[in-house]
């Protein structure tokens, strides 16, 4: 850290900023896949961390060792990048696996009372059409 | 002054990810079903990653964004690979 007193206070500021906002949302993504109750809520939960957080923590390191060089340093764009993109697929890819999973027991998500579909439907429904 | 600031956020940062990924190891030890196994693992990754490069700000070198570079790769290709192979049963067809 010998290097870092000599960065401007506002770099300093911003980037703790940053740096301490990525790692909450991180921590309270994390927090989020312990406490939620089934899979299909918990998955929701760590895309806090793996864009906000990740984007936020690369953006801190992007100004700090340009600050820190006095040059542009723009390559944690790539990690920015690529786990923008990656995020989405991998856990579609997980959630198809987990319906899958599921279906073949005969333990439908989407018709369990209470959830999914179902639960869309009841609040939808007319009246008029559950009587008869 | 600017030193402080960022000696200290940083190791804040460190804890609340370490904090994060220990959530982690426990939903990926405890997870009812081998999804949330792999959802734990997938956290895991992206929260170790995101400590490695708040290493590397502390230690001021860019070395360790190569590392969180590869952690990121490695851990889609794994996680996508354990996801076919919930799914199929296998990983190549």
């Amino acid at each position: 850290m010998s290097a870092a007193a000599e960065l401007p206070v506002w770099v300093a500021i911003l980037t703790a900023a940053l740096v301490l906002l990525g790692a909450a949302l991180a921590l309270v993504g994390s927090i989020g896949l312990l406490r939620l109750r089934g899979f299909y809520d918990r998955v929701h939960a760590p895309t806090l961390g793996a864009t906000l957080g990740a984007g936020s923590i690369a953006l801190a390191s992007m100004i700090y060792f340009s600050a820190l060089e006095t040059r542009p340093v723009l390559h944690e764009a790539l990690i920015l990048i690529f786990v923008a993109v990656t995020t989405p697929v991998t856990l579609m890819i997980l959630v198809r696996a987990a319906l899958f999973r599921d279906r073949a027991e005969n333990d439908d998500p989407l018709l369990r009372p209470g959830e999914g579909v179902a639960r869309l439907d009841a609040d939808a429904r007319d009246p008029r059409e559950t009587r008869g | 002054m600017s030193a402080a600031i960022l000696s200290w956020s940083l190791w804040a940062a460190q804890i609340m990810l370490a904090l994060g990924m220990s959530c982690a190891v426990f939903r990926m030890l405890r997870g009812p079903r081998a999804q949330d196994r792999v959802l734990g693992l997938d956290t895991l990754y992206i929260n170790a990653m995101l400590l490695l490069l708040t290493v590397g700000m502390a230690s001021g070198r860019t070395l360790y964004f190569e590392a969180a570079l590869i952690i990121a790769l490695l851990g889609f290709v794994g996680t996508v690979a354990l996801a076919k192979f919930l799914l199929r049963g296998e990983v190549i067809e």
